[in-house]
């Protein structure tokens, strides 16, 4: 008798190198449900990212009469980007760089370690597929209930499921959408504008392109966007070492696998009993038996699946499990896992990201909040006066990053003689008192002009300094003087 | 190349019978993606064809469904442009010019407008740094030939100077060689006497009997102290700024052959709401009085 309580299932991999021909239909993976501490940790880890994702646009955060209400939000109209206590101008995007730097050696550091356990958990091509393949088997069933409707004649019935889950993916697909253009623009007001058709039309537009894509991506393509169009599992490769944990059957344990029937001995056989539970909870379509794949997400179903047969065979858990690349030739079921967590790479990419991240720290805990530019005239070089003096152009830009107006005294140093003045401020003589209006820029036209005895060639420098009025926060920007030849 | 179609052992595929260089080329089917994006490609050029201006006939070209056409559709900007300019245009129309500066809003505005007109009008003659040339005043600096203020720059741009306009104003600097008013010598003497009031000069002689001369044909003009005249457009003689280039020779020949440059009247040729924009971008360029 077949150990009856582990159902033997016929499956097929549909991804496996051997089945899969070149412009083949693509054969549609029916992933049964899998129960156990990775499916657990995957609802978990669903959860808080669709959360993180639904709710971000719509947390406030005060910035005063000035700014916008919303801590995250990425305005193209006023040209800032917000992000909690965080506010950044379009000059600044390098931070946006180090943000992304971060985020790749991050990447990098986990792979090393963990192999793909950001494509198998936080995706959100994973996050998604799962979402959709659950209201799949909420509508029509676990695998078998689902093969058996696709074969199943067309009926009133089966259009009704059809409809509804095509129904649901699409809401969901709107939803996604929906919650995308939140990030641009004041989510209370945009809801209110995207009902009432007042919305502008690029809202629209993308809810309508994310719903889409949300809906093909993870309702039809699912596994085929991971295998054939996503570059990560190609580039991935280069992270990977011997001692990366990813999901590994070990096969010296395993093998020769074969069917077991109950009260038989364990002797002269593997612990496989090719039951294909494993198979058959694979969202991707492969065998983990063949050994570490480009399609393997990692998502570790596979573990649950084989664990919960394991279980129920009486044997010890683990003939799938995280392992490093040598677990695969232990044979030993209480195989203890020894992971080498300091190793060349993780202490290269360590270091980096440390580097990176005291960087970025350190110039944003001393981001300054006044900016000052000079651009000098080029076109004219310089202008000869009629007392033949020399004057020079230029154009001085103050950006207030703060939410208060300030007052700044521009004055220019360095060459005898000097005299400076704004063309629309007050006249030669007086200080150089400018207002500039909170969180703005203000650009001012300076000409300054020398006698041309104190210049000494073509080009000396010069120093044009803005100070804050109250709190005598200097920026000194150093300029060239240009007149002619001596 | 061969034309003989076989099967591939490997792969089981038939060859297309191409063969380069021992290398046979696989009949392999197109994918299904590539097919259909190509087939939507031909669907969207048919209807491309249809909407748009697409097919060159002998004299004309097909203008599509819905007429469009890149230069209408600047045309329709423009307009946009303009009609969402209309309050400025008119305050800009409406204020005296000194007063538009104290609304900052309009004065950039008429900056803005005043730049762009220049680089299309102004700029083959003054540059487009409006740094001049000699012959083309530099309206940079604060020397003016005809008023620095914006009312007189103003009037400049709208009549000209010894344009065709009936308002515009005329001065003229005489041939006095041509004409026979001097001989060569005394303009020589004059030229020595001009040099000597911002430079010293070596033959205190000539500059002696040029004086002289000065005093009975240019004084008229250029005034006593030859700071110039702006009722004329006289040039300042003993300021750091030379017209036509602080030289000898060119000093000779203005003085020889006279000088009677052109500027145009605008006003037939552009609204009043740019002359009103040049005349104040023209004045914030430094030297404005
Ligand atoms: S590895 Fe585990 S789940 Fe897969 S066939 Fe063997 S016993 Fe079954
Ligand atoms: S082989 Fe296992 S870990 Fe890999 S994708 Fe399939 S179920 Fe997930």
């Amino acid at each position: 008798m077949v150990d009856s309580s582990v159902e033997n299932i016929d499956v097929r991999p549909v991804n496996k190198k051997e089945n899969r021909a070149l412009f083949e239909k693509r054969e549609k993976i029916q992933p049964k449900k899998a129960r156990g501490n990775f499916r657990r940790l995957k609802w978990i880890i669903m959860g808080i990212t669709l959360g993180i994702y639904y709710i971000t646009p719509w947390i406030r955060w005060d910035r005063g009469e000035s700014g916008p209400d919303q801590a995250v939000l990425v305005d193209f109209a006023r040209e800032r980007f917000y992000f909690f206590f965080i506010e950044l101008w379009p000059q600044e995007i390098y931070y946006i760089t180090g943000l992304l730097i971060l985020a790749a050696i991050s990447l990098f550091l986990v792979t090393s370690l963990f192999g793909r356990a950001w494509c198998g958990y936080s995706c959100p091509q994973t996050v998604w597929t799962d979402l959709f393949i659950f209201v799949e088997r909420m509508v029509e069933g676990d695998r078998n209930a689902r093969l058996r409707l696709d074969k199943a004649p067309m009926s009133i019935s089966k259009l009704s499921k059809r409809v509804l889950k095509h129904s649901i993916w699409l809401v969901i697909g709107v939803l996604t959408g929906g919650a995308w253009v939140f990030y641009f623009a004041d989510a209370p007001t945009l809801l209110r504008e995207l009902f009432t058709f007042e919305a502008p039309v690029i809202a629209y537009s993308s809810v309508a392109a994310l719903t889409a894509t949300t809906y093909v991506f993870g309702g039809l393509m699912r596994e085929q966007v991971c295998t054939y169009m996503c570059p990560w599992p190609r580039i991935q490769g280069a992270m990977v070492d011997e001692d990366t944990l990813t999901v590994t059957y070990h096969g010296a344990r395993g093998e020769p696998r074969g069917p077991h029937k109950k009260g038989e001995p364990w002797t002269d056989r593997g612990h496989c009993i090719d039951c294909n539970q494993c198979v058959a909870v694979c969202p991707m379509g492969i065998d983990i038996r063949d050994g570490l794949q480009l399609e393997c997400i990692t998502c570790a179903l596979c573990i649950d699946a084989c664990d919960d047969v394991m279980d129920k065979i009486d044997l010890p858990r683990g003939l799938i499990s995280y392992d490093t690349h040598v677990g695969q030739f232990d044979s030993n079921p209480e195989r203890k896992l020894n992971i080498r967590f300091i190793r060349p790479r993780t202490i290269a990419y360590g270091l980096i990201l440390a580097l990176v991240g005291a960087v970025m720290l350190f110039t944003l805990l001393n981001r300054s909040i006044l900016d000052v530019n000079v651009i000098r005239d080029r076109n004219p070089l310089f202008v000869t006066l009629s007392d033949g003096s020399i004057r020079n152009g230029y154009t001085v830009k103050i950006l207030n990053k703060i939410h208060e107006t300030r007052r700044f005294l521009i004055e220019v140093e360095g060459l005898k003689g000097v005299q400076a003045w704004l063309e629309s401020g007050p006249p030669l003589g007086l200080p150089m008192l400018v207002t500039v209006p909170a969180d703005s820029l203000s650009s001012y036209k300076l000409y300054v002009s020398v006698p041309a005895e104190n210049l000494d060639g073509k080009s000396s420098d010069i120093d044009i300094v803005v100070t804050d009025f109250e709190s005598s926060e200097r920026d000194l920007q150093a300029s060239s003087f240009k007149g002619p030849d001596k | 190349m061969s034309n003989k179609v076989e099967k591939d052992e490997i792969t089981g595929t038939d060859t297309t019978g191409h063969e380069w260089d021992g290398i046979k080329e696989l009949d392999n089917p197109m994918p299904r993606w590539w097919l259909w994006t190509m087939y939507a490609s031909i669907v969207w050029a048919i209807g491309y064809w249809i909407v748009m201006p697409a097919w060159p006939l002998v004299t004309s070209y097909t203008s599509g469904f819905i007429g469009y056409s890149s230069r209408g559709s600047l045309e329709q900007e423009l307009a946009k442009a303009t009609e969402a300019h209309a309050q400025d245009r008119a305050a800009l129309v409406a204020l005296e010019l000194s007063e538009v500066k104290n609304n900052d809003q309009l004065y950039q505005f008429a900056l803005r407008g005043g730049k762009s007109a220049f680089a299309v009008n102004c700029s083959q003659c003054h540059g487009s740094g409006a740094q001049g040339a000699p012959g083309f005043p530099n309206l940079n600096d604060d020397d003016w030939l005809w008023g620095g203020n914006m009312d007189a720059i103003y009037e400049t741009i709208k009549y000209g100077i010894r344009s065709d306009h009936e308002d515009t104003r005329i001065g003229e600097m005489p041939a006095f060689l041509t004409d026979e008013m001097l001989t060569k010598d005394q303009i020589n003497d004059v030229s020595e006497y001009v040099l000597s009031l911002s430079e010293d000069r070596k033959d205190m002689a000539a500059v002696d009997r040029g004086q002289e001369v000065y005093a009975e044909n240019c004084a008229a003009c250029h005034g006593d102290n030859a700071k110039g005249g702006r009722e004329f457009g006289a040039p300042d003689l003993t300021d750091a700024i030379w017209f036509y280039g602080k030289d000898k020779d060119i000093i000779l020949k203005t003085i020889s052959r006279g000088r009677g440059n052109v500027m145009p009247a605008w006003v037939d040729r552009l609204d009043e709401t740019t002359i009103r924009q040049l005349a104040l971008y023209v004045h914030s360029l430094g030297g404005g009085e």
